[in-house]
């Protein structure tokens, strides 16, 4: 028997992973992909308790998040199109000052 | 045989999470972009599974679409287009955070540990309501549009304003500046 609490599980273990991604990793690119994974946890909390309880909002706010992660990640990958014309690198630690 | 159709879903539960983990870990461990963008992929197929056994079939399908579709292509374009601006050496670095990667380990084990012990306690769940309208029995995707358009429709417009105005903002700063041009 598959509980909520299962599914909670998976979804620490998913959002610690993706943490670690984004401290650990200095490729930007990578970072988003791991912000991706931490977006995903919580759509699996999200639709975890909607089953718990009984209820749709749960998934109703799962088609926000993936909507928001969609728009973050065209976003991400904007400024990662703009950083490599004007630094050429996609290193994070490479980028310490705003102005170009 | 007996035990695979009383825990079928069990079975299939712990298959997927163990490709959901096993993709998540492969995203932050692989040096290559390329290969940790379809690691991603495969995290997220497998997420959409996780969604289908929860009964939420309509999140699982908008799941593969916008992320295993939409957004997979997205990072592989961009991926592709900066590939050889890529990758200085990144052993040093870490070395430096294995004691923090090591506590967060154990605190994490620990974390798992007790969910684990919690899930034996855990109450079953009600799931004919996550496919009812008004009161009747209905498919998910019908249920999921009618509490989206009529519960939270003002929600839906902000979001709809948010995708538009991410898409002017993706297209400003993708945008070559010319000559003469701020």
């Amino acid at each position: 028997m598959i509980t909520t609490t299962h599914y909670l599980v998976l979804s620490l273990v998913l959002f610690s992973v993706g943490v670690v991604g984004m401290v650990v990793r200095r490729n930007f690119i990578t970072v988003l992909m791991s912000l991706e994974l931490v977006l995903n946890a919580a759509n699996i909390n999200f639709i975890a308790f909607s089953r718990q309880l009984g209820q749709l909002t749960g998934q109703v706010f799962a088609v926000f998040v993936i909507t928001i992660a969609a728009a973050e990640a065209a976003i991400g990958l904007g400024i990662i199109v703009a950083l490599v014309r004007l630094k050429q690198t996609v290193q994070l630690d490479t980028v310490r000052e705003m102005e170009g | 045989m007996d035990f695979i159709v009383t825990n079928f879903g069990a079975i299939v539960f712990y298959f997927l999470a163990a490709i959901t983990v096993a993709g998540a870990v492969g995203v932050v461990a692989f040096r290559s972009p390329v290969r940790a963008a379809l690691s991603l992929l495969t995290t997220f197929l497998a997420v959409a599974g996780l969604f289908v056994l929860l009964h939420a079939e309509f999140i699982a399908a908008v799941q593969v679409f916008i992320y295993a579709g939409g957004v997979m292509v997205l990072f592989l374009f961009v991926i592709m287009l900066v590939s050889s601006r890529m990758e200085p050496d990144e052993s040093q670095y870490m070395r430096r955070l294995a004691p923090i990667a090591g506590a967060v380990g154990v605190l994490l084990a620990v974390l798992v540990g007790i969910g684990a012990w919690a899930a034996t306690r855990a109450p079953a769940a009600d799931v004919a309501a996550l496919t009812a309208v008004a009161g009747q029995q209905a498919g998910n995707t019908e249920a999921v549009g009618w509490n989206l358009y009529r519960d939270y429709l003002l929600p839906f417009e902000v979001v709809s304003i948010v995708l538009l105005v991410a898409m002017i903002g993706a297209i400003v700063m993708g945008r070559k500046e010319k000559e003469g041009q701020a």
